[in-house]
Order: C-alpha cells, then sequence, then structure tokens
C-alpha cells in the first residue's frame, strides 16, 4: 500500500474529523457542566442542517453561512429547552439516579425530535447543492474535498471562539468554575443553575452549526442522528469525559480512524473500528486519552 | 478484666441470647405465598387469550407480554442491581437469530434452537460482562450502547441484512409455526411466566440483596462480603437468557423476517426502557404494568393514525418518556405503592437508642473456622507503602496485631490512616509490602474476599444502603456467612441485638442519629463474624454518651474474641481503650507501642504540636511527660472511677453532639459542622491559636482552662469530680 495512499485516507479523515470535533465540544460541554449525557444531542443536530438546508433553498444562503446564522436561533432554542425540561429533573436524588433521569429524558426528547421530524418533513432525504461539493483542492498528490475543506475550518474557527470564550470572558470562566465545583462556583455567587441553561444553549447552537456544516457534503433525513450521537460519544468518551479540548481532539481521532478503518475493512464496517477503539478505550483509560476528570471505578 | 464501662451497662448481666424476634423463616408455604400473584397474573394471561376474538387483538397481547418479559430481563441487571444497559438489546438480537440461523442451516427446531440462543446470549454476557464491568455508572451504559451496535454491523456485513423464517408446511408445531394465534400468546405467557419466577427468585434471594446493596453503594456493599463483581455478572447473564428466549418467541410471533435494525436496533431497547420506566424499575410488577399500558397505547395509535402520521409511535414514546422523567421518575408501581401504603420510614423517635442497657451477647459461630486464640499472631503488616500521585501517603509501615488485642491507630489528618485500612481490607493495592492475615498473604484480594477470610471493617463516613431497612443493612453482612435469607435475617437481628438496636430493625437508615448509624454498621460487620475489626473513627461525631455506647461495645467486642484496629482522634478514650498504639506521621509509622509510652515519645508530641512545642516542653522541664499523661498511674485501662461522668467534665469530648438535630443528619461528615466546634483533640491542624494553649497537648478550645483539661488525659485520671486535676501543673508560658 503507497504512502500516498495512507497519506489521503489520513487527511481525508481529519477533513471530516474537524466536524465531529465542534459536534463533540457541544456534548462536552454540557456534560462537563451539567453531567448529563444528552442522546438528544444528535437530534439537535439535524435540525440544524434542516434549517440550514431551508435557508439555502428558501433564501439561497450558503450552508457554511447559514450554519453561522443557525447560533442564534438554536442558543435559544437550548436555553428554552433547559429551562422546560431538564432543570425540572435537576437537584433532587442521588447523583447517579438523576443521572439515570436525565439520560432517559433526552431519549425521550430524542425519540420525539426525530419522530415529529419524519412526520412533517417526510423520511426523504435531502441535500444542498453546492457548488463546491464535488469539487477537491489539488495539494501534491493528495485530494482534499473542497466542501469537507471549508466545513473543517469553520469547524476550527468555531471550536477557537468557543475555547476564547471559555477563557476570556467572565461567562465562560464562570461556566468552567460551575463545571468543576457546583457548590463552590455557588458560593462565589455564580448562578449554577443560569450556567447550566448557558451551557446548554451553547452546546446546543455548536451541534447545530457542526449540522450545517455537515449539510455541505452529507445527506439530511430524520434518522441522521443515530449514526452521529454514537460518533460524538466515542468522542467524548476519547477525550474524557467533559474535557473541551478532549472531546475536539476525540472527534479529530474518528474522523481518522474512520478513515483508516477503510483502508483495512470494507466500508460497511468502517465504524466497527470506532466502537473498537471506544472500547478499547473505555477499558485500558476510561478517564481518556487526555483527559483525568472523572474517576471510572 | 476490662470489661467496664458507664456503670448502667457494666452491671447488666450478660444474658442468655434472645430468640430474636424477626428470625421467623419465610418458609416453603411463604415461598409458594409468593409466587401467588404471578400465578393470578398467568391465569389473567390465559383468561384474555381466550377471551380475544379478532387476530390484531392477540397481535397486540402477545407484544404486551414480549415487550413486559423483555422488560422483566432488563430489570434485572438494571433494575435490581442498577447497572443501566443501553445494550441489552444484544441478546434479544443473538437469540433471534441463533434460532433462525440454526433453522436455515441445520433445520434445527426452535425449540432446540431457543435453548441454544439463550447458552449463545448467557455466554456472550459473560464475555461482554467481563471487562465491561470493570466501568461503573455512565461509563458502563455508554459501553453498552456499543455493543448491538457491532453486532448490527457484523450481521450487515456476513449478509444476513434480512433472514426469512424457512415455511415449514410439513411439522408447523415442530417449528414454532402456528396458524392459532393464541398459541403464541401461550408461547409469550409462559415466557413471562418463567421470566416473573426468576425475577421473584432474584429478589428474595442472597443475590436479591447483594444487588440491591451494590446499587445503593458499592463500596459498602464489597466491604460487607459482597463479591460485588461476580454478583453483576451473575446478574447480567442471568437477564440475558429470558432476553434471548424472547428474541425467538418475537421473531417467530411477529417478525418473521429477522433484520438487524428489527432485533438490535435502538427501537428494541427504546421499546424496553419504556416499559420499565413507566411502569417502574426494580420491582417484577414495573415492567408488566408499563407494557400493558404503552403497548396497547402506542398500536392503537399505529393502527389509528399511523398511516397518515409515520412515527406517532416514536413521539408518543418519547413523550411517555419526557412526562414519566418529569413527574413519576420512580414509575407508576412505585407511586401507586406509595399513595397505597407510604413506604416505610423512620418514625420521628427522638430517643436515643444507646440508652437501653445492651444484654444481647456477640454472637459469632462460624462454623469451619478455627477460633482466635490470644496472644496469636494474627495480623501482620509489614513494610506497606502506598503513593498518590507523587504523594507518599503510606511509607514503609509495619505493625502487628495478636489475636484479642485492640490497637490503635493515630496521627494527625492526612497521616495515612485511612489509606491504610483501605490497604488492610483490600480497597487500595499497596505499592509495596505485605498483609498476611492468619500467615495467609492476603494483599490483591478483593475487598469481599478479605471480608471473607474475616476482616470486617466500618467506615469513617458511615455508608449505609439508604433503601434497605436497618435489619437488611444487616442482612448484608450476614449472607458472608450465611446463604438463605432466613438464616441471614436471624444472624443479623442477633447482631443487631447484640448492639442494642432491634428497635430501629425495621426503619430506613435515612432517619437514624450518627450513633443508630454507626451502631448499624458496626452491626453490619459483626454480622460477618469477624475475627479482626478495623473501625474508621467510630467515635467522630458523637456525644459523650454514644462514645460511652461505642467504647462499652469494642470492649464487649474484645471479650467476644475479636480484635480490633481502631482509628480515633477522641485521644482519652483511644488510650483507655487500645492495648497498643500505632502513630502514623506522613505516612511513616513513628512509634508503637503502649499507649503510655507513646504519648510521651518525643516523636509523636512532635507530630502532633510541632518541633516548638517539643522544645518548649523539654526546655521547661515541666514535667514534659507527665503533663501530658496527668500523672504515671495513668495506665491504659484503668477502669473508670468516676461515680459522675458528668461532674468530671468533658475534657477531649468534641462537644458537636450535643444537639440531637444536628446529629440527626447521618449522612454528614463527622466535622462538617462549625469548625471551632468539630476540632479533634491533639489535631494541630485544627488548632487555631497554639500560643493560646494551656498544657503542652492542650485541644484548641483551651480558651477555657477549666473546661479542657489535659488533652492526653484520660478523664479518669483524678480523683472523682476532679476535673481540673491536670491543670494543677502550671500551663506553659508561650512567651
Amino acid at each position: 500500500m503507497a504512502l500516498g495512499d495512507l497519506l489521503q485516507y489520513l487527511v481525508t479523515g481529519l477533513l471530516v474529523g474537524g466536524v465531529y470535533a465542534l459536534m463533540s465540544i457541544g456534548l462536552a460541554l454540557i456534560f462537563g457542566v451539567m453531567r448529563v449525557v444528552n442522546f438528544a444531542q444528535g437530534d439537535f443536530m439535524m435540525l440544524g442542517m434542516y434549517l440550514a438546508y431551508f435557508l439555502a433553498t428558501g433564501y439561497g444562503i450558503d450552508p457554511l453561512l447559514g450554519a453561522i446564522l443557525i447560533i442564534p436561533p438554536f442558543f435559544v432554542l437550548g436555553l428554552v429547552v433547559h429551562r422546560v425540561l431538564l432543570h425540572r429533573a435537576t437537584g433532587r436524588g442521588d447523583p447517579q439516579r438523576l443521572m439515570d433521569t436525565q439520560l432517559i429524558l433526552t431519549l425521550g426528547l430524542s425519540l420525539i425530535i426525530t419522530n415529529a421530524t419524519t412526520m412533517l418533513l417526510t423520511p426523504t432525504p435531502r441535500g444542498i447543492r453546492t457548488s463546491y461539493a464535488t469539487k477537491a483542492f489539488v495539494v501534491g498528490p493528495i485530494l482534499m474535498n473542497q466542501a469537507r475543506s471549508y466545513a473543517f475550518v469553520m469547524a476550527l474557527l468555531l471550536a477557537g471562539a468557543v475555547y476564547a470564550f471559555l477563557t476570556r470572558t467572565d461567562a465562560g470562566k464562570a461556566l468552567r468554575a460551575a463545571a468543576d465545583d457546583p457548590e463552590a462556583a455557588g458560593y462565589q455567587g455564580i448562578d449554577v443553575r443560569a450556567m447550566h441553561g448557558l451551557a446548554f444553549g451553547v452546546g446546543i447552537a455548536l451541534v447545530a452549526a457542526a449540522g450545517g456544516l455537515l449539510a455541505t457534503y452529507h445527506p439530511i433525513e430524520p434518522t441522521v442522528a443515530v449514526n452521529f450521537i454514537v460518533l460524538m460519544f466515542v468522542a467524548v468518551v476519547l477525550g474524557g469525559l467533559g474535557s473541551i479540548p478532549g472531546a475536539f481532539a476525540g472527534g479529530l481521532v474518528i474522523g481518522i480512524v474512520q478513515s483508516l478503518t477503510l483502508l483495512v475493512l470494507p466500508f460497511q464496517l468502517q465504524n466497527v473500528g470506532v466502537f473498537v477503539a471506544f472500547l478499547l478505550v473505555l477499558y485500558l483509560r476510561p478517564q481518556g486519552l487526555f483527559g483525568q476528570r472523572l474517576r471510572a471505578v | 478484666m476490662k470489661m467496664v464501662g458507664p456503670e448502667r451497662r457494666a452491671d447488666a448481666p450478660v444474658m442468655a441470647p434472645q430468640t430474636p424476634q424477626r428470625s421467623s423463616r419465610p418458609g416453603k408455604a411463604g415461598a409458594l405465598l409468593g409466587l401467588l400473584p404471578i400465578g393470578l397474573v398467568i391465569l389473567l394471561g390465559l383468561a384474555i387469550t381466550f377471551a380475544l376474538r379478532e387476530r390484531y387483538h392477540h397481535r397486540v397481547l402477545t407484544l404486551v407480554l414480549v415487550w413486559a418479559t423483555m422488560g422483566l430481563a432488563w430489570n434485572i441487571i438494571s433494575g435490581y442491581a442498577g447497572q443501566t444497559s443501553f445494550g441489552h438489546q444484544a441478546f434479544f438480537g443473538i437469540g433471534a437469530y441463533v434460532t433462525v440461523l440454526l433453522i436455515v442451516g441445520f433445520r434445527l427446531t426452535p425449540w432446540v434452537g431457543l435453548i441454544v440462543g439463550a447458552v449463545a446470549a448467557v455466554i456472550a454476557a459473560a464475555l461482554i460482562g467481563f471487562p465491561t464491568f470493570r466501568l461503573a455508572g455512565i461509563y458502563f451504559a455508554l459501553a453498552t450502547l456499543a455493543y448491538p451496535l457491532i453486532f448490527r454491523i457484523v450481521m450487515d456485513f456476513l449478509g444476513y441484512q434480512e433472514v426469512a423464517i424457512p415455511m415449514m408446511r410439513t411439522a408447523p408445531v415442530a417449528y414454532m409455526q402456528f396458524s392459532d394465534p393464541r398459541a403464541y400468546d401461550l408461547l409469550a405467557l409462559a415466557a413471562l411466566a418463567g421470566t416473573l419466577v426468576l425475577s421473584h427468585w432474584v429478589e428474595t434471594s442472597r443475590l436479591g440483596y447483594a444487588l440491591r446493596a451494590l446499587k445503593e453503594n458499592e463500596q459498602a456493599a464489597e466491604a460487607a462480603g459482597i463479591d460485588t463483581f461476580r454478583a453483576k455478572m451473575l446478574a447480567y447473564m442471568l437477564s440475558a437468557a429470558p432476553a434471548a428466549v424472547i428474541g425467538v418467541v418475537y421473531t417467530h410471533a411477529i417478525l418473521f423476517v429477522v433484520t438487524p435494525e428489527a432485533v438490535f436496533g435502538v427501537l428494541v431497547i427504546v421499546q424496553t426502557l419504556v416499559v420499565c420506566l413507566v411502569g417502574g424499575v426494580g420491582s417484577k410488577w414495573g415492567p408488566l404494568i408499563g407494557s400493558a399500558i404503552m403497548v396497547p397505547l402506542s398500536e392503537t395509535l399505529d393502527a389509528t393514525v399511523g398511516d397518515r402520521l409515520p412515527g406517532i409511535q416514536g413521539v408518543v414514546y418519547g413523550g411517555a418518556l419526557v412526562f414519566v422523567m418529569l413527574f413519576a421518575p420512580e414509575g407508576i408501581y412505585w407511586r401507586v405503592g406509595a399513595l397505597w401504603g407510604g413506604r416505610r420510614t423512620p418514625d420521628g423517635f427522638t430517643d436515643a437508642v444507646g440508652t437501653t442497657p445492651v444484654t444481647a451477647p456477640i454472637v459469632l459461630t462460624v462454623s469451619g473456622r478455627a477460633s482466635v486464640e490470644r496472644g496469636v499472631p494474627l495480623l501482620d503488616v509489614r513494610g506497606i507503602s502506598k503513593t498518590f500521585l507523587g504523594l507518599q501517603a503510606l511509607d514503609d509501615v509495619s505493625f502487628a496485631v495478636r489475636g484479642g488485642d485492640i490497637v490503635g491507630v493515630i496521627g494527625p489528618n492526612g497521616a495515612g490512616k485511612t489509606t491504610l485500612f483501605n490497604v488492610l481490607n483490600g480497597f487500595l493495592p499497596a505499592d509495596a509490602g505485605d498483609v498476611r492475615y492468619r500467615n495467609e498473604r492476603i494483599t490483591g484480594l478483593r475487598p469481599s474476599a478479605i471480608c471473607g477470610r474475616g476482616i470486617g471493617r466500618t467506615f469513617q463516613v458511615v455508608r449505609a444502603f439508604p433503601h434497605l431497612t436497618v435489619l437488611e443493612n444487616v442482612m448484608v453482612g450476614a449472607f458472608a456467612r450465611e446463604a438463605t435469607p432466613g438464616a441471614a435475617r436471624a444472624r443479623a437481628s442477633a447482631a443487631l441485638a447484640a448492639v442494642g438496636l432491634e428497635s430501629r430493625a425495621d426503619v430506613v437508615p435515612g432517619g437514624l442519629t450518627t450513633l443508630d448509624l454507626r451502631l448499624m454498621e458496626l452491626a453490619r460487620c459483626l454480622a460477618t463474624a469477624p475475627d479482626l475489626i478495623l473501625l474508621d473513627e467510630p467515635l467522630a461525631g458523637l456525644s459523650r454518651d454514644g462514645v460511652d455506647t461505642i467504647v462499652t461495645l469494642v470492649r464487649r467486642v474484645q471479650d467476644a474474641g475479636i480484635s480490633v484496629v481502631i482509628i480515633e482522634h477522641t485521644m482519652y478514650a483511644v488510650v483507655q481503650l487500645v492495648d497498643r498504639l500505632v502513630v502514623l506521621d506522613h505516612g511513616r509509622r513513628i512509634a508503637e507501642g503502649i499507649p503510655n509510652e507513646v504519648v510521651r515519645d518525643p516523636a509523636v508530641i512532635e507530630a502532633y504540636l510541632g518541633k516548638r512545642w517539643l522544645r518548649r516542653i523539654e526546655n521547661n522541664h515541666m514535667g514534659g511527660p507527665d503533663i501530658v499523661m496527668g500523672g504515671p498511674d495513668m495506665a491504659p485501662h484503668t477502669p473508670r472511677r468516676s461515680g459522675h461522668p458528668g461532674e468530671a467534665g468533658p475534657p477531649l469530648d468534641p462537644p458537636r453532639s450535643g444537639h440531637p438535630g444536628d446529629a440527626a443528619a447521618p449522612l454528614d461528615p463527622p466535622r462538617s459542622g462549625p469548625p471551632g466546634d468539630a476540632a479533634a483533640p491533639l489535631d494541630p491542624r485544627r488548632s487555631g491559636h497554639p500560643g493560646e494553649a494551656g498544657p503542652p497537648l492542650d485541644p484548641p478550645r483551651s480558651g477555657h482552662p477549666g473546661d479542657a483539661a489535659a488533652p492526653l488525659d484520660p478523664p479518669r485520671s483524678g480523683p472523682p469530680g476532679d476535673a481540673a486535676a491536670p491543670l494543677e501543673h502550671p500551663p506553659v508560658d508561650p512567651c
């Protein structure tokens, strides 16, 4: 097998991984701050894809720009969902059962969104036609799909913005404080509940934006969430549950593992590599490849 | 004769063992009585089966029974054991695929294939569980997500995207192919009956208690002798078999064509979760109730508006999950149960249990184990070291415990005392060194195995199983020696009687006082029939009476032939109680010996109060150790001479449990009260102003000298009532 092939698969994996990384940091942020494993994350991504699609078909807005435009409405949607659903299931009972409650709650939400979307928009897959979806940049022997390249760059920019928000702004620091120790943060005058809402809003907005970027090259259908939510989980576990930079790196790793699996396994088994990597990491380093925030045992 | 305590207990005769009140074993009749409701449910199922006319109604009935069974299977591992599994459809699918492929490939009848499928599922559960149960909580749940996905992908890859059950016109019954829909109802009903009986057995067996205990607190369960890994594996394998069987039934009754999506897909686990969560998790009736409500609802919707609104089923299920989680997260069964009779709750008592004399003997009979002789080497700790991320928590610690000894382990906070216990009882592996118990190396054994060999322990912060009654809490320990619930109940009742807590047997620990909780934990520990118990700060947070109660109990434990290692800050109690003291500081053993000598050891004084105090003592020649000990006659185990304990003043007792309301927060970590209040004597870190202090080892409260006395001074030092005796020595002038 030529080295060129290997490089080509690596680069393709990395480009895909950029979008995975963006969607994963949304999930990681929500878990890190709220300790909620959000099963509905993939469904918000799917909704983001549809919104980008309608912006593109209805108003001729390029999905790369659309991905940015859909951030504010999804942020608000996240706040509302948190206020109406999740915050009612926080604060009573012991943490383990609370976690189960929230997990099931988001699972129910996910079912509602998937099936309601199927009811309203039909299960027919749709796609956004962009001029760059079928073109590629040629860098030496490597081909880089233009849509994926643009999406990758946008994902990096957005992830960078999130990182700056978390490290440079007061709100971001308060968010991290609430994630590290909700009780202590509360004593410092941080409204932990508001931080949960903020985290959920930002997390949803990020995954919706990632959906918008994904829509530039991936078919859009109501059930698309299932495939991606698992990838997000894997990325977040790889990075150490709750760690934002870890989840970002985890997303990149998933893209690369997925791509490299194709070198040795047929296409249908593409995700087997990912799951095997997932299980290996869970067994060998449950704290994640990079993180050490939570102890598993 | 060391058996001396507060008088009202000291002169109480040791009476013959009382027959424990609750030792009545359910027996055969009781067991059959428990099965009666299951029989009624099955009869009801039969009645409905033969009452229904329309084919479609039979289909709905079959589905109700199928999902109830699947829910029950899931409930065994995720309900009873609390290990949420998002991948249980793996076993459902294995049953379905194995059976169908055996028909297709070998014309093997599904009646046999069903058994093969169940065995395959149990083996798969063992293979999956073995690595996956290394993970806890959310990690386990997430890992289980991956398995059915992998099966799905592999089945796709192997070309089994669609496997139809071949029609067997010659011998339909032999191939589970019926034209009468009632046959499928009966098949599913039989599977349900079997799974209900299995669930009933789990609920009432030793395994059931183990699962409930580990669900509540895995470490405490392990320390009480439950091999939690083994219990979880067993539950997982038990729960895989019915899932596989019902997968087979579902395939033959409903599917006819097996696809990866239909048996390994997300909807299978969602359906399972819905019936369990709506009905109630952790009871055999929950999944049945949930299924009886949700399946007809969703089928009706599907039949009426499903054509126009594909996905309405999913919306309803999603809505049901959200609704249940928001408004009745415990599920219908438990919610109705709570409305019906009210859960067992503490009855708001205020009287302390410790006021009644404890008379029952400590029962420790275990067949097949030699009792420990006094003075014989029992525990030998050799050169234990343990490092946490560069922090040397234990550094080459060695000491020995002989049969019948009470050994105290003291040292400032962070000295490594609890870490030592965690190494001794197997929670933590030691980096170096060796622990030998009865001449057997126990390093590296699971805590439950160490408990089984006769080492029990209690925790600094009591670890109760909050949803089990006090008696059940103790039964969990008793199962270390007993196989049947009846025998365990008898042993647990005896242990409760031994600590004087029988009257609390049927309440949950939530409302117990700190003292009652500590007594319960001690009873749980004693119920494991140990030769050696490790007590981690058993006096923390107790009032003076509470301290007396525990101290008396520890003496009785010793008299019963059990050795004790005790970590304690309440110095006067330790010094009068123990035979030997081991002093730790920064993970090193800095002294060991009889208490009288150890507390005079300059290294010990330095560890507690710092070099400055040591220098002062030496420079001033203020009697040094005499101040510390209050006089040479202060040997340990001196019987309390004061007839008026109250008068003697509580020199060293942290006065924190003066408010019963305070102590009623049972899971409150000791010392979480006001800092000054909680200070333990001799702990330099909490001592606010050493310069203010009187005698060298004076506790922080020494602002009131009359109150304080000398910290290392056992309260019985002076003549009765002469609490201030130690202050006859003028305080060291700090300047």
